[in-house]
């Protein structure tokens, strides 16, 4: 029986030998692996690029104490991005299954129309869920738009749910119950954040906070995004990571105010769209920044 | 009959055909199983369109591939003529020069031709056939990109071509030769690709082995044979019977088996609509009843696989089904601890539209409608609790359940039968085909539900343009007339349209094509009544169902004719009597005291005014065999348009009288007859 962290070591050498690098996960807190700068930035303009990583994914909304045996406040994505894709995108993604010990001529897998929509960072693709055994194991994405810029070079998104994985290949019932190492399970690891972050995104973070915050991050955000200027000499240098970082914390605050039931659903949309403009405007800028590299 | 039965009824069965076979595969990765069948027939529309003579045209398709196979195309299209008119041959001998220049000819090849303006020279050129296989090569990359589907991508760059999902080999085939063209860097050839996990990913075909090529790797191309194979595989079991989904699942899989499992009879605690919603959208399974109907704790997977020996599949499809019911018993737990009742402040923090307030907002006005419709104690109870669900987890995680989830809610926490089926039903009818809520109740928490939205839309100019109509506002006002027409409820449309011209003109569309679309109604027929009214749809119904009846009468038609000729002759005449729209309004037939018996000739005229006050205030079905001859010899001896002004009158007032004695039913000049 494979280990959740043979799997993971697996998956990275499986994408490593097909050149990718592998990063480590990003630092600053993200919902999805999408959201990092490797794949939100990196998809963007005309440069090639292969990337793995695992992304530990916040959904403070998807928090249950650590009582329900498939839901997690926070889950672990493998994400993989492919800029451009290639022809045999699909079968390269399937040997990465049989690289992990699943015989494929034994198990029903199935690629159903699912596709993908992120309203706060302006991007969305086309793709499938992969179902195995009638388990969505992957999403897999053909990107399209990003930060609201049409994407000429079309990359493919795969991201794993890394804990379903393991729970299949471990026929486990409850995610808690998958072998993290030898001795050591997913709950022994995790179990203590799940609690504590459902305590404090569903009880405890204090609003007032919470939203003076989300407008100190949106500020310096909007701050350096005015700052930026497309015709400076001196634009490379401009810290437009930085300013990202900083709309990555405005979603994560959202998300958490979110599960904190502090934002009405007429509120919802109008947040979604501050948090987004943000998102677009660095795409925007960082389009401009990498095409003055380019050249 | 399609133009495909019509060639192959033209083809010559028997013999072998005549031509060349011609292959068309796009192999692609999977494409939406929804879109299969329209994408196949608009491929097979726009290769009619090249106009290639063929004698049959099969189309095929499975998740990755679209095909197309003709039979008898020939080798190259007959050679035509072209034939330029120049010009007369009177003309003078300079222009008969330039036009012979301009055509690269000399004068005397020139022909003349008889034309009904004349003799005038033409030039005729024999144009050589083309060959079908360059045809075929030029035109085929137009072909593919023109399929039709709702929603398409790009992989090649912004510039390159959009399809459903990337192309990935081409088999295009006319006789042994391929048929060279290329569509975003994939050349077409002769190789095919088999199942991705049974079959291997190059396989050479021939338009003769293409299908027992593929079969030999685990690909079944036939949509009808894979629907036989799953029918078959399922009918030792008492499933549910699901066409939908069959339909899914024979386009989701190139070689399709069924596998049967089980769950925890624990679960079936929970509403059986609960468990089903998990198994049919969640994971695509059929589910399974016992010997009395009830649901048994089974269910049915189809696998694009060709088997499940150790069972493998079947356990991870138990695991999956087991941790889905585990959420929505948790869902359900939960949601018992909160009644619907004590949920109501809730519907305040939900938008129904940022210009139509909170559910609150919403349930406060539907209250109010449903009893002004005449709602009584349960029904307005059905009305204020009946949105409230939407606050619930498991509404929240099974969307496509809101109002049954309320229902069954209501239904635990002790509220009348009247009161939690109504809150159940109350997005009924979904479809044309689905039934009405099944009490009064529900009937009127429905409609005061979509009047409510429909209302509130147009008030704020929130209608649907074109193919448009993001709040389905045309099939909540066609759930309305289904409900009214067959709930027999007689609520007035004007009063649910509250003086808005706009839905109201809504409305009258929706009346309509439930009539003609649903009931069978034809058109005119539909027109012919409406024009009498079509305020109250119960009265309407009757009305319509008189005049299909009437239909029947070898009478009916010539005396329709004869209605819309009087009507014509009123018209043109200027006629100021205007019975027929007094005794729509007045909703009874006109007095005929205005006729002056003295002016009447005796005769055809005489008698077509006794037979109109003898019939007079009868139904039309008993009276029609006798009135139609009076009226046909009235037309055939009598000249309306008498000299004497008062003659002409009194025949006009006469005419009118007659029109407007069943004017109450149907405008009858509407109905189109042969005559």
């Amino acid at each position: 029986m494979e280990s959740f962290q043979e799997i993971v070591f697996k998956l990275k050498r499986y994408w490593a030998e097909r050149g990718c690098i592998i990063q480590e996960p990003y630092d600053v807190e993200v919902g999805a692996g999408t959201m990092c700068p490797e794949t939100f930035l990196r998809v963007l303009g005309p440069d090639p690029y292969r990337v793995a990583y695992v992304q530990p994914s916040r959904r403070p909304a998807d928090g249950r104490y650590g009582d329900n045996p498939n839901r997690l406040f926070k889950h672990q994505q493998l994400q993989v991005i492919l800029k451009p894709s290639p022809s045999d995108v699909i079968e390269q993604y399937l040997g990465s299954l049989e690289a992990i010990g699943i015989d494929l001529r034994k198990h029903d897998i199935k690629l159903e129309e699912d596709n993908w929509e992120a309203p706060t960072l302006g991007a969305w693709g086309i793709g499938w869920q992969v179902m195995l055994d009638g388990l969505e194991v992957t999403q897999f994405t053909y990107f399209q738009q990003c930060g609201g810029i049409d994407l000429d070079v079309v990359p493919a998104e795969l991201t794993y749910g890394l804990e379903r994985l393991t729970a299949f290949l471990q026929a486990k019932d409850s995610v808690y119950d998958i072998e993290w190492a030898e001795g050591f399970s997913y709950g022994d690891v995790r179990y203590q954040d799940e609690l504590q972050y459902s305590v404090y995104n569903f009880e405890m973070a204090d609003i007032p906070t919470l939203w003076k915050l989300f407008e100190l991050h949106e500020g310096e955000a909007a701050r350096l995004l005015r700052l930026y200027d497309p015709k400076s000499p001196d634009k490379r240098r401009f810290p437009l990571l930085a300013a990202y970082d900083q709309v990555l914390k405005c979603s994560n605050l959202f998300n958490t105010l979110d599960s904190r039931g502090a934002i009405s659903v007429t509120e919802r949309v109008g947040v979604i769209q501050r948090v987004r403009k943000l998102a677009v405007g660095t795409a925007q800028a960082w389009a401009d920044q990498r095409q003055e590299a380019a050249l | 009959m399609s133009l495909l039965q019509k060639q192959q009824q033209e083809g010559r069965p028997g013999g072998p055909p005549h031509g060349l076979p011609f292959l068309l595969e796009i192999g692609t990765e999977e494409i939406p199983d929804w879109m299969i069948p329209h994408a196949l027939e608009s491929l097979r529309l726009l290769f009619e369109k090249l106009d290639i003579p063929h004698e049959s045209v099969a189309m095929d398709a499975t998740p990755r591939r679209l095909t197309l196979r003709a039979e008898g195309l020939p080798e190259r299209l007959a050679d035509s003529e072209e034939r330029i008119l120049g010009p007369a041959k009177s003309a003078p001998p300079q222009a008969l020069a330039g036009f012979a220049r301009k055509q690269g000819l000399r004068a005397e090849d020139l022909a003349i031709e008889a034309t009904p303006k004349g003799d005038y020279y033409v030039a005729v050129r024999k144009v050589e056939g083309r060959r079908t296989k360059e045809i075929l090569a030029e035109a085929l990359p137009g072909v593919i990109l023109q399929i039709y589907f709702p929603k398409t991508m790009y992989w090649t760059g912004k510039a390159g071509p959009r399809f459903i999902r990337p192309i990935r080999w081409i088999v295009a085939l006319l006789g042994e030769d391929i048929v060279p063209f290329e569509i975003a860097g994939v050349r077409s050839g002769n190789l095919t690709a088999g199942h991705r996990r049974l079959g291997a990913r190059e396989i050479v075909v021939t338009t003769a082995d293409y299908e027992r090529r593929l079969r030999d790797h685990f690909v079944i191309l036939s949509a009808q044979t894979r629907r036989e194979r799953i029918s078959n595989e399922l009918s030792g079991i008492r499933v549910k019977a699901d066409p939908a989904l069959l339909e899914t699942l024979v386009y989701l899989t190139e070689y399709p088996s069924v596998i049967a499992g089980e769950f925890d009879p624990a679960f079936l605690q929970l509403p059986e609509e609960v468990l089903i919603t998990v198994m049919r959208h969640h994971q695509k399974y059929f589910s399974v009843e016992d010997a009395d109907g009830h649901l048994a704790p089974q269910f049915v997977a189809v696998m694009n696989i060709d088997a499940d020996p150790e069972g493998f599949v079947r356990r991870g499809n138990e695991r999956v089904l087991r941790a889905r019911f585990n959420d929505a018993r948790f869902f359900w737990e939960t949601d018992q601890k909160k009644k619907l009742a004590d949920r109501l402040p809730d519907l305040a923090h939900v938008t129904f539209q940022a210009k139509l307030g909170s559910y609150r907002d919403k349930t406060r006005r539907m209250m109010a409608l449903v009893k002004e419709l005449g709602g009584k104690r349960l029904s307005v109870r059905a009305a204020k609790l009946c949105k409230c669900d939407l606050t619930t987890e498991l509404v929240k995680e099974f969307t496509e359940l809101q109002g049954v989830v309320g229902g069954l809610y209501a239904r635990a926490q002790g509220e009348r039968a009247e009161v939690w089926q109504a809150i159940y039903d109350h997005y009924k009818p979904e479809s044309m085909e689905d039934t009405i809520p099944r009490n009064l109740a529900g009937r009127y928490v429905s409609v005061a539900d979509k009047v409510d939205t429909l209302r509130g839309c147009f008030r704020v100019g929130m209608t649907p343009t074109g193919s448009r109509d993001p709040f389905a506002l045309r099939r909540a006002a066609q759930g309305v007339v289904k409900i009214l027409v067959e709930g027999r409820l007689k609520w007035p449309l004007s009063m649910l349209a509250a003086g808005d011209g706009n839905l109201q003109a809504f409305f009258a569309d929706r009346v309509r094509t439930y009539f003609e679309e649903i009931r069978g109604f034809r058109f005119d027929e539909v027109r012919a009544a409406m024009a009498a009214g079509w305020d109250n749809l119960v009265d309407l119904e009757a009305r319509l169902e008189r005049i299909r009846n009437l239909r029947a009468s070898v009478d009916f038609e010539p005396l329709a004719a004869s209605f819309k000729r009087i009507k014509n002759i009123l018209e043109q005449a200027g006629f100021a009597g205007q019975a027929l729209s007094h005794a729509r309004l007045a909703g009874e037939s006109a007095c005929p005291t205005s006729i002056d018996e003295s002016l009447l000739e005796a005769g055809p005229e005489r008698e077509l005014y006794d037979e109109q006050r003898r019939i007079a205030g009868q139904p039309i079905e008993s009276v029609i065999a006798r009135l139609r001859p009076k009226v046909d010899l009235f037309f055939d001896k009598v000249l309306v348009n008498a000299p004497d002004v008062r003659v002409r009158q009194n025949r006009l007032t006469l005419l009118n009288t007659l029109l407007a004695e069943f004017s109450s039913i149907a405008d009858f000049s509407e109905i189109v007859t042969n005559s």
